[in-house]
Order: structure tokens, then C-alpha cells, then sequence
């Protein structure tokens, strides 16, 4: 790791307990994680409990004329089946507008849609039951292409609303300007599924004050209790909601699954009620990230300097609106990239389709764009006869750019300095071809496809740039509250905050602030529930900014108080709860400006393969990325949503898409939704950069994202290196590289 | 849903004669699928690995006689030598965890057109031995497969072993698939030259509605070959056998690729293949 | 029907098993044993690997009546005298747990691994393990893990 700049992270010079911000603590749950021991979402158990199931629409588009649930009541073992009518109160949930029914309303619009839930007391007895469910559909054609979603010709509606959920313009400077060189083109970006291992899960028991307890892998809280209590007509405080063990989320438990739904069956029975989603089921039960379609071009000067950039970017929200907007909002305002164009225009839509519902995933919105521009930048760099990393080189933002929002960036944004660093990392030696190669070590592996026939390396450079926390307004904080007493003789801290740990590690990073904040050694981190204030979302890179910069807010309030701990005797207490904000952020205007975003976050990719250009078979043998995390908080921690990220960059460059056809998904399984295996991902290098932002604590920058955006289009700039094939279109398929049929199906 | 569980062969026999809607469960890498999926359930599952015959396999005279509960694992660890297109076809079978349970004999009862071990099978000339409590069969492999997912097993029958002649010349298999581990097939071919008959074999996987042979490639290889001068293959032998692979498909387009590539990679394939197995020939 | 077996060293016995149930199931709803995860309870991702007769296999393919007087060892049966085996140490410690939810599996599977090649090459460990996902790590750490684990258990076992 480097540190170019040190920065002045705002730590004054109290004794530091060992293991504090910067150390490579261990997490406090890992013991249990590898023991099993550690009590996720599905693991639950409670006396005496039910097995909740979901009956679900298999047509993407279609009217029940005839819903009879007598059969499946009449399964002995069966304790309730609930419908649409069942729903206490708010008939409609939603993160950003309620548009999504709990269960379905008359009409399913897309497949996958819940029509009935069902408890009994084995979860073969559910299912059965289920089945025995008798539904009559009017099957309705489906409204599949995005396309012609935005198109005012198109008379059908997903709802009466229309189709249009969003459609954010940008408007910077006089795209009409003349260029020596203009690149034109058209990109599509796959379904891609955030296809976590801990399927949805939880259990919900039902308490004596006629409340709720639900105890669920979620990434927010709050948002699901507020979600909660509406349908089901409760004060938010009878809903309460404890995090379970969360087996990862990647966007994809920001919006409901089974809360609702167990509620439902736990309040209607008395019982505690379970539910477990199959991975089929899982593929139903969550948003995907958004299919995207992207038609960019760009302007450039002989010497190699972007003029303009226009650009329309379509994404498919599908049937219900989830996080949409705020989708596009990220699309478009981090649309050209990050390099200073001085004229932008682009249109970004976001629109309702039958297509699988589409919301968050890591990058959201970012990775789409970076697919369009990255290739851009390659076309352009080939046609001027430049380098691509020269190219990039010349128009790279730094600090005192102006984005195409109008921001004027604050901070350092080492764009140029990432890039630099990849393109000069050291290259993985050249593949050796001897008479007997190790198989493991060529495209196609074990399965003997080549013994170096037909393989050519191929190499491919990308940068990418992601917003860190909520933006255009959005009153984004965290809440923590600390808590200092004795115990056994020594100062103890304890952490009560409702941020969802996913995986990530903000548990461990939490306890590194209390340490290096009091010098308190001992650190307990309280379960996650909604006894203590909101902590947002575990997304959009924002907690260890958000939920960190709340318990360090906490730690300097426990310190105005208490300035020093040795001073603490038996039976003190002190406590003090901090709700922190970031610097607000400001909605976009009718042109597209403000200062939407608080922060930004660059890294870069350097992608070498083996393709078997004759098979279409791909190999990556070193990926080398240089990222700018502002201040290493864990290394291990920083260093492991690196490599985590780059593997599903790789994954949606390579292999990753929800299939769908006519509005119908037809790989909603582990069998055939591929993600790499250890086999697919290669060695890295890792290069992480400390440019301290002035306005973050620490001077940290959100990490999770970044690596997820410049791994896909560096890969695939490998490929189109090896193979000289255009690839617009991700995840890249054999038949693409091969020519043999440029769709499926 | 019943769960019958035979401790000997004969038991077994007169279970599924008992019970012909039986569904036989060996390593259950197929059938658990179907169960925790919710797309079968059958009036009863019988359990075949407590019978003891069909976990070993023996020499007999130039064939292996391989019980139909041999698992992948023992293939590739004890097989590769006499076997070897099938122990390679062994190893690109799901995961470690997959091949320790999963069985030569289940991959035929399933009749998977994807089956990694029937190409292999196809190749070598195996012959499937069933029996019922009627008596024993012994099946040409070539005559095994009758549909996707279809055999000629008669609802008594159970499948007890596969003969399979050790390799008499050098053998290959080669399998595509989108990643780099654990994938079913988009197409896989098998070759397997018997020097002593002046014969080349063949098997396609996952390119037609059963795993077939591809005769005309057969014929051609045999002929055209140089079995005796063991001159080098010509780049029209091997393209023109590739081609003729390519032909006996007849392949579709589904989730896993489209038919146009399944041709166009069995073509690659088998030109690929031919061309190490008639290497490894003259250095023999 | 009733199932016995003998699970990390217990004779266990359950009543009333559904034939259709896997051994995951009877481990993780029946035992009380949920340290093996249902990821996807179709042998794709490794998650709930457990020996079964000192094989490593997806305990959600087996079923819940072929495991009847068979010996199964669990993650929960992983440690040595109440002590992390060395895999499990060496996967905390070198970050190798994100979520954790392929943990189980991949540890069992490690385990497996360095009993049968003691120290195994990068190609070996990725082979031995392509039948674990995980979509945390990119897997860079696992392989730290299982690379320390390695030198770990050569000091111990000479």
C-alpha cells in the first residue's frame, strides 16, 4: 500500500489502543462465521414455528379471474392462507414511491409476482398446499422492450402512471461544437443478478403487545420497519426488526422480500412464522441490476481532446419502481466518466416494463455507464492513434474539475494517478508453452478444450468513477450511540447502531474508531435493530463515511464529557447518541445541474486474458487495479471488497446475466446463472492510493463500489484486444467472440 | 412418498419390481436436485448405495467392468490409466463434492443428453449391463439413449454396471463451457483410436436430443488415418473429420448457447482432439 | 420416517423425517446443526459440505434416509478440543470471511483438501475448491487462508 499524501485524519495524540483505525483488526464475528456458529437469516428457530411459502405469478403480464384458496386450507398441517384482501393496511410498498403490491392486486405484471402466502407446519405441507391454490389467469401480452417503454406511441402501460419512471436530462455547454473526430456508439449491458448466498430469510414472531418481532437479513432497518408497519397498519414501534446474520447483499435486500409476508402469516396465526427462499425463488424475490441500453458519442480534438459527449442510456426498472430514479440519477450524472468534457447532453430514462423488477446493485447505475463510455474511450483512442491510457491520460478530471452537473470538485480525485499506476504495474509473465501445459492454466481449464491452440492475450485498461452516500437532496444520516462504563476494573465501550452488516465489515471498523477515539480496548458492537436511530442503508459505499463518522461524532461527544476515561469509576456511565449528516447535497434542476453528490470515488483496471479466439473462450489471467480509498481504515478489509468487487466485474464482463425472454427469466438457477468460481478469478495486484478528502472523517472514501465499475470494461477491452471483435455487448458470450449467432434464443 | 433402502442386488431388484414408479437414488447429484426443486416427487425413492455389488469395478479380460455406484472421484483416481477419455470426462463433472458422490451409473440413468460420461462411453464402445428380477441385458451404449432424458431401462429394470473396453490407442475428451469450472456442457466431444482395429470412435454430448456417435466421422478417420506409416495428421484430415462431427449434431439453441456454436465448437473440438490423440499415437 | 446416524462424533437419532428431506435438512431444521448453509440446494455452490464417511460431499444431495448409520462430521465438528483447526484460524485471519455464508463449506473443503495434499500448489487449492462460490472475497484471501493453513499444519504435523 502507498500513501502519496497523509493525511490529516483529525486523530489527536491520545494513547491509541492497539487495533484502531488503520490496524488490520480480525472481525469480531469470525470466529463464529467459521465455526458456524453465527446466526443467519435461514438459521432461526423458534418453538412451536410455521413454515411460511409464496405462491407466485408464472406469467409476466396477466389478470386473475379466479383466486380459490379452499383446497389449500383444507391441507391438513396448513394454518393460513392470506391474499391480497389479507393485507391489514397499506396494500402497496416501495423505497421510493409504494407502486409495489404485497400481494398481487387483480394483476401480475411481472413473472414472479406473489399472489398468496401460505403457513403450515413443514414446508413440504406449504408447498403443497400452495400448489393446490386455485388461480385462473387472463394472460395479457407483456411490455418487454424498453424501448419501446419511452416511445409515446406505445399505448400499453405497466401502470397508469406510464411508463416513464424517470427521464433526467443534463445539459452542459454547446454539444453542437465541431470535433476532428467523432465516435459513435451502441452498448448493451445484461441483466445481472447480485446472486448473494444467503437466500432471503427470516422469522417473524408475533408478540403479546400485538406487535411484531422480525428478525431478518436486510441492508436498512428503518426503511423496512417504516415499509413494515404501514402494511400492516401498525405503529412503526410495534414493528420491531433486529438483524439476522446476513449472507450478502450487494443491493439486493434494500427492498422487501418475505418482511411483509411473515408478518402477515406470524400476526394471522399467532405463531412464529419462518420463511426460506430456494435459489429459484431467490431470482423472483429481488430486484436485479438494471439491462441497459446506451447510445453515446463522442467529439474529440486531433490531439486527443473530448469535445462533447451526447449520450441516451435507457434502463429497464421492469414492473415495479424500487430505487429506478435514483438509478438514473447516478447514470446520467456519472455518465461521461471521469474526464472533463466541457459540453455534455445526456438523457437518461428510466422506464416500468414486464421485465423482472430492477433496482440496486453494487455500482448502481455506474457500471452500466462505465460499460458505454470505457468502450468509447478505446474507440476514440484507436481512431486518433493514441494509446488508451495516454488518451484517458489527457482527459482526466482532477481536482477543480467541473462535472457535467456543474460540481466543481473539492477534493482530490486522482484519476490520472490511478491510471498511471495500473498501465505501469509490472505485467504477469507470458503464457508457457510447453508440450504440456497445465490445463488449469489455459481458457476452458480441466475441460481440455485447448492445449494452447487458437489462445491470444490480450490486454485492456478502464477507469471508472462512483458517488459515495445519497444524493440530489436526500437527507442522508446515521445515528450512533456510545456508551462508556467499568467493568471488572477497566473501561469498557459499547456500540448500539442499526447499521446492517452485510459482509462488509463495519462491525470491525466501528470498533477500530472506539479504539482509536477513546483509546478504549474493549469494544462490544450491540446487535443492529430499530431500537436506536436510523444508520441508511448499507449501500452506495456509505457506511464506513456514515455509520463511522456517526460513532466517531459519538466518541468526541463521550469525550467532551469525559476527557479522560482513566478517571471512570465502577457504576459511571456515560452515554451519548450523535445523528450525523454529511455535507448536504442539492436536487439536479431542469438542466441537469447541482451538487448532487457528496463525494466521489476513482479506480482503475488493467485487464490481461487468454481468449481462445476459435471457441470464444476467455481466461483472465491478472487483473491489476489501483484504487484511491482516502485513508485505509483495515487493510484486509479495504483489500477485500477489492478483490470481492473486481470478481463480480468480472463475472458481468464474462458470464452473468439473468436471461429473460418475452418478460420470462429462464436460468433462475445456480446451474445456469453462472458467477466465477475460484477457478475464474485470477491473481491480483492491488495498488491502494490515500488521497484524504478534507470533508470525510478520516479522510476515508466509500471503497465497495469502485472496483466493481473499471473491472468489466477492462476485461472486455482484453478481450476485443485478443480477438479484434467489437463486443458491445455484456456479458460477452463465445457465440459474440466466435460470431455463431449474435443473441440467444 | 416411500424410501426403500435394498442391502443386496437381488433385494433391489425385487424392490423395483415391486415398485416400478421408484425413483433409484444413487449419488442423488440428480435426483436431490429434482426433489429440493420441487419438480418431482415420486411415490418412492430407492436407495441403491447400500448395495454393496455395484461399488467396484473389476478387470474382465480386456474390459472394466465399472459397478454402476463407481463415483466419479474413483474413475479419475483409479480409472485414468485404462480409462482415460473417461477419467478426463470425469474430472470436468461439477465440483469435487459433485464427482465424491455422483456415479457412472446415475449419469446413464439420468440420460442427460449433457452427461459427461457418455461421449467417453460412446467412444470406447461400452456395453450398459440391466437387469430385472426377468433377468439380465446387456445394451450397446450406442443403443442406450432414446430421448432427452430417456433410456431404454423398463420400469423393473436397474441399471448394475457398464462395460467398458480399456483404451487401446490414446483417448481424449474436451467439453465447452462459459466458465472455467463446474459447468454443464454446451457440447462435448470424445475420440478414442484402436490402432488394432484401424478404427476411430467418437462421442457429441449436449448437441442433439441423446449423446450420440458421429458415424461418418468415424468412418472417414478410420479410413483416412495412416495407421501404419503413423505420418502426420493433415490439416484436411482433421478439418474435413471435424466438419463431418459437426454434422452428425443436431443441436438447438437454449439458455447455455446457441445451436449455431454448439456445431461450430464440436467442430473445433474434434479437430482439436484428433489431432492430440493421433500425436500421443505416434509417439506411442 | 426415523433417521440415526452419528453426527461429529453423537449418536443422533430424528423421528418423523419426510423421505424427501436431505441431510441438510435433518442437519440444519432437525439437529440443530445450521453451521451447513442452504445457498442453493442444488450441488452448485458448495455451501453446505460436510463429510459423510470422511468424504466431502453437499449434504443437500444427499438423501436425508442414505445418511442412516453413516458417520457425518460438520463445520460444527471442524474444531479440535473447543480450539479452531488451523483452517479456521488462518480464514480469519487472513480476511478470507466476508458474510461468511460460504465459509462453512470452504473450510470443511480446505480441510479436506490439506488432509489429502498436505501443500498444495495455487493450482491444486483452486481446483480442490472450484466447488465452494463465494461472492465476497474474489477469493484472493481464501487462498492466503488456505496457503497459511498449509504451513500452519506442517509445523504441528511433522
Amino acid at each position: 500500500m502507498t500513501a502519496p499524501i497523509q493525511p490529516d485524519t483529525g486523530v489527536s495524540g491520545r494513547r491509541a489502543a492497539a487495533g484502531g483505525v488503520g490496524d488490520n483488526v480480525t472481525r469480531p464475528d469470525g470466529t463464529l462465521k467459521v465455526t458456524g456458529e453465527f446466526a443467519y437469516s435461514s438459521d432461526l428457530w423458534a418453538d412451536d414455528m410455521l413454515w411460511g411459502t409464496t405462491l407466485r405469478s408464472p406469467h409476466p403480464h396477466t389478470l386473475i379471474t379466479r383466486l380459490d384458496v379452499g383446497p389449500a386450507l383444507a391441507v391438513p398441517g396448513v394454518h393460513a392462507v392470506l391474499t391480497y384482501d389479507d393485507v391489514p393496511a397499506q396494500k402497496v410498498y416501495g423505497l421510493e414511491r409504494a407502486d409495489q403490491p404485497v400481494l398481487c392486486d387483480g394483476t401480475a405484471r411481472y413473472q414472479g409476482e406473489p399472489i398468496a402466502i401460505v403457513a403450515a407446519d413443514h414446508p413440504e405441507t406449504a408447498r403443497r398446499a400452495a400448489s393446490r391454490i386455485v388461480v385462473e389467469y387472463d394472460v395479457l401480452d407483456p411490455l418487454t422492450d424498453p424501448r419501446q417503454a419511452i416511445d409515446p406511441a406505445t399505448t400499453q402501460q405497466v401502470h397508469p402512471t406510464g411508463n416513464v419512471v424517470r427521464h433526467l436530462v443534463i445539459r452542459k455547454g454547446d454539444t453542437s461544437v465541431s470535433a476532428d473526430v467523432v465516435v459513435t456508439g451502441d452498448y448493451e449491458v445484461g441483466m445481472q443478478d447480485q446472486a448473494f448466498l444467503g437466500p432471503e430469510s427470516g422469522l417473524a414472531v408475533p408478540a403479546d403487545d400485538g406487535g411484531v418481532d422480525l428478525y431478518v437479513a436486510t441492508q436498512w432497518l428503518h426503511v423496512d420497519r417504516d415499509q413494515v408497519a404501514a402494511c400492516l397498519g401498525l405503529p412503526s414501534d410495534k414493528v420491531r426488526i433486529t438483524l439476522a446474520g446476513v449472507g450478502g447483499a450487494f443491493g439486493a435486500r434494500e427492498d422487501l422480500s418475505m418482511q411483509i409476508h411473515a408478518c402477515m402469516l406470524a400476526l394471522h396465526t399467532g405463531k412464529p412464522v419462518k420463511m426460506v427462499y430456494s435459489r429459484e425463488e431467490s431470482f423472483f424475490g429481488h430486484v436485479h441490476r438494471h439491462p441497459a441500453l446506451l447510445h453515446y458519442e463522442h467529439g474529440a480534438s486531433r490531439e486527443g481532446r473530448l469535445l462533447y459527449v451526447t449520450a441516451e442510456i435507457i434502463l429497464d426498472g421492469g414492473a415495479y419502481m424500487s430505487s429506478t430514479p435514483a438509478v438514473v440519477g447516478n447514470a446520467a450524472t456519472l455518465g461521461v466518466g471521469p474526464y472533463d468534457v466541457p459540453n455534455v447532453s445526456m438523457d437518461c430514462w428510466g422506464v416500468y416494463t414486464n421485465n423482472p423488477p430492477c433496482g440496486a446493485m453494487r455500482g448502481f447505475g455506474a457500471v452500466q455507464a462505465a460499460f458505454g463510455y470505457e468502450s468509447q474511450m478505446d474507440r476514440l483512442a484507436a481512431e486518433l492513434g493514441l494509446d488508451p491510457v495516454e488518451f484517458r491520460l489527457l482527459n482526466a478530471m482532477s481536482e477543480a474539475s467541473v462535472m457535467p452537473t456543474g460540481q466543481v470538485i473539492d477534493f482530490p480525485a486522482p484519476v490520472a494517478e490511478v491510471l498511471k499506476r495500473v498501465s505501469s504495474a509490472p505485467m504477469p509473465p507470458e503464457r508457457p508453452d510447453g508440450p504440456e501445459p497445465d490445463l488449469r492454466d489455459l481458457p476452458g481449464g480441466v475441460s481440455n478444450t485447448t492445449h494452447g491452440e487458437g489462445v491470444v492475450r490480450g490486454v485492456g485498461y478502464a477507469v471508472g468513477i462512483k458517488n459515495v452516500c445519497y444524493s440530489e437532496g436526500f437527507d442522508d444520516y446515521s445515528t450512533a450511540r456510545v456508551r462508556v462504563e467499568v467493568a471488572a476494573g477497566r473501561p469498557v465501550a459499547s456500540v448500539h447502531t442499526a447499521a446492517a452488516e452485510v459482509g462488509q465489515g463495519v462491525v470491525t471498523l466501528l470498533v477500530q474508531v472506539v479504539r482509536t477515539e477513546l483509546g478504549i480496548d474493549e469494544v462490544t458492537i450491540l446487535p443492529a435493530d430499530t431500537q436506536v436511530g436510523s444508520a441508511g442503508s448499507t449501500s452506495a459505499s456509505r457506511q464506513s463515511y456514515m455509520t463511522g463518522g456517526a460513532v466517531r461524532a459519538a466518541c468526541q461527544a463521550v469525550r467532551a464529557r469525559l476527557p479522560d476515561v482513566s478517571a471512570l469509576r465502577e457504576g459511571d456511565v456515560v452515554e451519548e447518541t450523535v445523528e450525523w449528516r454529511h455535507r448536504a447535497t442539492t436536487p439536479l434542476d431542469e438542466r441537469g445541474q447541482g451538487n448532487a453528490h457528496v463525494q466521489y470515488a476513482f479506480a482503475a483496471h488493467r485487464a490481461v486474458v487468454d481468449v481462445d479466439v476459435e471457441l470464444g473462450l476467455v481466461k483472465v489471467v491478472e487483473l491489476a487495479t489501483a484504487q484511491d480509498v482516502g485513508k485505509v481504515m483495515n487493510p484486509t478489509g479495504v483489500l477485500g471488497q477489492i478483490y470481492g468487487g473486481s470478481a463480480q466485474g468480472l463475472g458481468l464482463a464474462l458470464m452473468e446475466e439473468v436471461q429473460v425472454s418475452n418478460g420470462a427469466i429462464r436460468n433462475p438457477s445456480f446451474t445456469d446463472y453462472l458467477i466465477p468460481t475460484i477457478l475464474d478469478m485470477p491473481p491480483m495486484q492491488v495498488d491502494v492510493l490515500e488521497m484524504a478528502d478534507p470533508h470525510a472523517p478520516y479522510g476515508l472514501r466509500g471503497v465497495g463500489e469502485p472496483p466493481t465499475i473499471s473491472s468489466t470494461p477492462a476485461i472486455v477491452a482484453a478481450v476485443r484486444a485478443a480477438t479484434g471483435r467489437a463486443l458491445t455487448r455484456i456479458p460477452i458470450r463465445p457465440e459474440h467472440i466466435t460470431g455463431m449467432g449474435e443473441t440467444l434464443g | 412418498m416411500e424410501f426403500l433402502q435394498p442391502r443386496t442386488w437381488a433385494d433391489a431388484l425385487s424392490a423395483k419390481a415391486e415398485h416400478p414408479a421408484a425413483l433409484p437414488i444413487a449419488g442423488g447429484t440428480d435426483v436431490m436436485v429434482d426433489l429440493n426443486f420441487d419438480r418431482v416427487r415420486p411415490a418412492a425413492l430407492l436407495d441403491l448405495t447400500g448395495v454393496d455389488d455395484l461399488i467396484h469395478w473389476e478387470m474382465d479380460g480386456g474390459t472394466v467392468r465399472l459397478g454402476a455406484g463407481v463415483t466419479y472421484s474413483r474413475v479419475i483416481a483409479e480409472l485414468a490409466a485404462i480409462l482415460p477419455a473417461l477419467a478426463m470426462a470425469s474430472r470436468t463433472v461439477g465440483s469435487p463434492q459433485i464427482r465424491n458422490r455422483g456415479t457412472v451409473g446415475g449419469n446413464l440413468g439420468s440420460a442427460s443428453p449433457a452427461g459427461d460420461a457418455h461421449p467417453p462411453l460412446l467412444a470406447g464402445d461400452a456395453v450398459v449391463e440391466v437387469e430385472s428380477i426377468r433377468g439380465p441385458r446387456a445394451i450397446p451404449i450406442a443403443e442406450f439413449f432414446t430421448g432427452v432424458k430417456e433410456n431404454v431401462l423398463q420400469p423393473d429394470e436397474l441399471i448394475k454396471a457398464v462395460l467398458v473396453p480399456t483404451a487401446s490407442g490414446p483417448q481424449q475428451f474436451a467439453k465447452i463451457g462459459t466458465r472455467n469450472a463446474m459447468v454443464i456442457a454446451v457440447s462435448s466431444f470424445a475420440v478414442a483410436l484402436r490402432p488394432g482395429e484401424r478404427r476411430v470412435g467418437t462421442g457429441i454430448g449436449s448437441a442433439a436430443p441423446t449423446p450420440r456417435r458421429a458415424e461418418g466421422a468415424e468412418e472417414f478417420a478410420s479410413e483416412a488415418l495412416d495407421w501404419e506409416g503413423r505420418t502426420q495428421l493433415s490439416e484436411e484430415v482433421a478439418e474435413r473429420f471435424g466438419g463431418l462431427v459437426a454434422a452428425a449434431a443436431a443441436p438447438i439453441d437454449d439458455v447455455r448457447g446457441t445451436a449455431a456454436y454448439r456445431r461450430h465448437s464440436l467442430a473445433v473440438l474434434a479437430r482439436r482432439t484428433l489431432g492430440w490423440a493421433w500425436s500421443a499415437y505416434q509417439r506411442s | 420416517m426415523r433417521v440415526t446416524t452419528t453426527v461429529n462424533g453423537e449418536r443422533r437419532q430424528v423421528e418423523d423425517v419426510w423421505e424427501g428431506e436431505s441431510l441438510l435438512y435433518v442437519l440444519r431444521e432437525r439437529m440443530g446443526l445450521p453451521g451447513s448453509k442452504n445457498a442453493c440446494e442444488q450441488g452448485e455452490c458448495g455451501s453446505c459440505t460436510v463429510y459423510l464417511d470422511s468424504v466431502p460431499v453437499c449434504a443437500c444431495l444427499v438423501a436425508a434416509g442414505q445418511a442412516e448409520g453413516r458417520e457425518i462430521r460438520t463445520v460444527e465438528g471442524l474444531g479440535i478440543d473447543d480450539e479452531l483447526n488451523p483452517v479456521q484460524e488462518a480464514f480469519v485471519e487472513a480476511g478470507a470471511v466476508q458474510c461468511g455464508f460460504c465459509t462453512p463449506g470452504l473450510v470443511v473443503a480446505a480441510d479436506d483438501l490439506l488432509d489429502r495434499v498436505p501443500q498444495p500448489s495455487d493450482a491444486d487449492i483452486r481446483e480442490a475448491l472450484a466447488g465452494n462460490l463465494c461472492r465476497c472475497t474474489g477469493y484472493e484471501q481464501i487462498l492466503t487462508a488456505v496457503r497459511l493453513a498449509a504451513t500452519r499444519r506442517a509445523k504441528v504435523v511433522p
